[in-house]
């Protein structure tokens, strides 16, 4: 299937050319019709439609054309097979295995949030960014790997275009992890406030956790599914209890935060989870985390099925004007920096060069895990985005937008909401506050609990009863919460790892990771950069979001475009210019999106990091107080983090624009060049090491 | 994956497990010890319980990872 192109059967033709009708039919309804609302339905065939053709004809362009893959050449897997990293796997685990590490968060925030303007434009950017930048992004990584050992994106990246972009990219990557972090830390500080039922649950992980680890190590060395199980039944327990801990006042008290307590707690509990021994704490939650994350997704989609509910947010909202209250910043280019993970994420590049290539059995298999996994991620991007857009779009209105923009009463948000166009009563807000057991649903941006509200109606809508709805919505908090902190956990780990890499250079002692000295030295400064921004985002007067959403998927976008630039170098230096723009037009786009938004974010007048900066200063130099700012030293504070995040998405840009200017040079060489210049490994062919 | 009706179920939980187990980072075991047998006869062939506590250490010990 992979080397010669067969000449398509009648059945065939028939078969795509309906698919493609279906599709276009569907996505012209999505599109076109006005006025009244349509059902999700139509959305997911049109979704699927699109995700069938662009498997079926895009991704195989790339893999007989670009990437030339090669069913009958020896994988890494084989070549190198150890029994442990190195392992030919069945095609269909290596797909699962895959999917399970890039599908995190961030697919089900960015849609989220970017519901604010409607429905239509997330929807059209997942599907033209999935099949033409994103798989082709992870697919085209996984191919490159493949031919070289497996190795990673920064090895590829020091060896395709030099030492110096090969550096340079690993800061870039540090950088990136610290505010992924931070954001995501934010989403579980912004759904735990003042919500003593959803800490209670969050906070009951880590004992359930504890006792997990013993039980792997001492009791049961090794048996993940039994232990799991247990783990979940202890998990669901703790939702149940949790409604008594909220209903006990003596109780409530001692899991009542406010953001600036949970940013704390949370920056405390990261550290300890990183220098405390793997099999204890972090290992036992990520694989509770790793099953409960594929068991909701699954459980979203049949959700989405058998509720198949009506959007209610319009297909177009006014906010594309880059007025909306959940981020600003116009359509261009901010809807592509909000939604990342779904439509295009750099993070993939790295799984994509990290432990799949070292599984692959057979080349032709890439297709499938690279292109194919990624387009089922962009699938729980299109569910986040139906259950946001299902949602009454005052209610949606109510929990994103912050306090300082729609006010902090019920009274206050409805009246604001509605004078946006969408008509919403105080009673509305405060009823579905009580029907998920909270007390207000006010202030909870971040994109968890709106998703949590969302699929809590659905899934009440298919199971009705007394009080289900809460433990619905407290189910979906805890997952979401769940593994944002495994990805905390993990990622300060990992990047205490990098720090202690990159300090080594400087002082050799720090380098070594068994240390006691290097290791807690290293925690305390990773804690210390993602802790800082979570703080910051806690304190933020926009609610801390707002802010730090548009760094984090200026930084993710940025990775995207780098791991992209890589690809369009390689294909060049393999002197197959005939398909540069395969990989050239995705990594322009994300450059123009990066650099747009990054400088709009430093120079442009109202959404600025700039502006935020001199608007506190100015009312300094005047003696007055702004919201919500208490004293002087609050006003300083938000002063400095302004700089400090002007100074981060220069920061950003100039990395961009560095990796720009390596890329076109190693372009221009490998242009002029008569032979192909990559670095490939030799081919051995698959039969002469197959048993 | 070949199916057929006989062997399908057994062979899709068999499927089930290693793809959760590779996912929390643990290889399949059954093929590491086959692989030593063929390749390192010489080696000492470690017990499950040893096996998945060097997988777990080493999941962790890298800059692999996951998503956000």
């Amino acid at each position: 299937m992979q080397s010669a192109i067969p000449k398509p059967s009648p059945a065939g033709k028939i078969l795509w050319t309906a698919i493609a009708i279906v599709g276009a039919w569907c996505l012209g309804v999505v599109a076109l019709r006005r006025g009244e609302p349509i059902n999700a339905i139509w959305l997911v065939t049109a979704s699927v439609s699109v995700f069938l053709i662009g498997y079926r004809f895009y991704s195989r362009l790339i893999a007989t054309r670009l990437l030339q893959l090669d069913p009958t050449r020896a994988t890494p897997a084989v070549l190198r097979n150890d029994g442990l990293d190195y392992v030919p796997t069945d095609k269909w685990v290596v797909f699962g295995h895959h999917f399970a590490a890039i599908a995190g968060a961030g697919p089900l925030v960015g849609p989220v949030l970017a519901a604010q303007m409607g429905y239509l434009p997330g929807t059209l950017w997942i599907l033209v960014g999935v099949v033409f930048a994103g798989a082709v992004q992870d697919f085209m990584i996984l191919g490159l790997s493949l031919r070289r050992d497996g190795r990673s994106l920064g090895h590829m990246l020091r060896e395709e275009l030099g030492e110096v972009p090969g550096v340079i990219a690993m800061i870039g990557v540090l950088v990136l992890m610290m505010i992924v972090l931070a954001v995501l830390a934010l989403v579980v500080v912004k759904a735990l406030t003042h919500s003593p039922w959803g800490t209670f649950t969050v906070a009951a992980t880590i004992p359930i956790a504890l006792l997990m680890g013993l039980y792997l190590r001492y009791f049961r060395p090794g048996r993940i599914l039994e232990v799991s199980i247990i783990g979940l039944v202890l998990l669901l327990a703790s939702i149940w209890y949790g409604k008594t801990v909220a209903d006990t006042p003596a109780l409530s008290v001692l899991f009542d935060f406010d953001a600036k307590g949970l940013a704390w707690l949370l920056i405390g509990y990261g550290f300890f989870a990183s220098v405390l021994p793997v099999w204890l704490l972090l290992a036992p939650r990520d694989y509770l985390s790793t099953f409960l994350k594929i068991g909701t997704i699954v459980l979203l989609a049949l959700a989405i099925f058998l509720a198949a509910p009506t959007l209610q947010m319009p297909a177009v909202t006014k906010f594309i004007d880059g007025t909306g209250p959940v981020f600003s910043g116009n359509l261009f280019p901010f809807l592509f920096i909000t939604i990342a993970c779904g439509a295009v994420s750099g993070w993939h590049s790295i799984i994509a060069s990290g432990t799949t290539p070292k599984l692959l059995a057979n080349e032709g298999e890439a297709r499938i895990v690279g292109y194919g996994g990624m387009l089922m991620e962009a699938f729980v991007a299109i569910m986040a985005l139906i259950a946001a857009a299902s949602l009454h779009p005052g209610v949606y209105f109510a929990m994103n937008s912050p306090g300082a923009l729609v006010g902090t009463t019920a009274e206050q948000a409805a009246q604001t909401i509605s004078t946006w166009g969408f008509l919403v009563t105080p009673a509305e807000l405060t009823e579905t506050a009580k029907n998920i057991g909270e007390s207000t649903i006010l202030g909870r941006a971040g994109g968890a609990p709106t998703l949590a509200v969302g699929m809590a109606q659905l899934l009440h809508g298919i199971m009705p009863g007394e009080g289900m709805m809460a433990l619905w919505y407290h189910y979906a908090i805890l997952f979401e919460a769940l593994f944002i902190l495994t990805t905390v956990d993990a990622g300060t780990r990992v990047g205490r790892f990098m720090i202690q890499e990159l300090a080594g250079m400087a002082w050799a002692p720090l380098k070594q990771t068994e240390s006691w000295l290097g290791n807690v030295v290293a925690t305390v400064i990773c804690v210390g950069l993602w802790g800082y921004f979570l703080y910051q985002g806690a304190v933020d007067p926009l609610g801390g979001i707002n802010t730090l959403w548009p760094l984090f998927g200026i930084a993710n976008q940025m990775l995207a475009a780098i791991a992209l630039m890589l690809a369009t170098v390689v294909t060049v230096k393999l002197k197959r210019e005939r398909f540069v723009l395969i990989p050239a037009v995705p990594a322009a786009w994300l450059v123009i999106c990066t650099l747009t938004a990054g400088w709009q974010k430093i120079f442009d007048d109202k959404i600025s990091f700039t502006a935020a900066a001199q608007k506190y200063a100015d009312a300094m130099a005047s003696g007055t107080l702004l919201a919500p700012a208490k004293s002087m030293d609050e006003m300083q504070r938000i002063v400095t983090n302004n700089r400090v995040d002007m100074a981060l998405t220069a920061l950003f840009m100039l990395l961009v624009l560095t990796m720009l200017f390596f890329s076109l040079r190693a372009i221009a060489r490998a242009w002029r060049a008569n032979h192909p210049t990559a670095h490939e490994e030799p081919y051995v062919a698959l039969s002469s090491v197959a048993p | 994956m070949n199916l057929d009706a006989r062997t399908a179920p057994r062979s899709l939980w068999k499927w089930a497990v290693q793809t959760a187990r590779l996912c929390c980072g643990v290889p399949d075991y059954d093929v590491y010890v086959k692989h030593l047998r063929e390749h390192h006869p010489e080696r000492a062939v470690p017990s499950y319980g040893e096996f998945f506590r060097e997988r777990q250490e080493a999941r962790y010990r890298g800059t692999g990872g996951r998503c956000c």
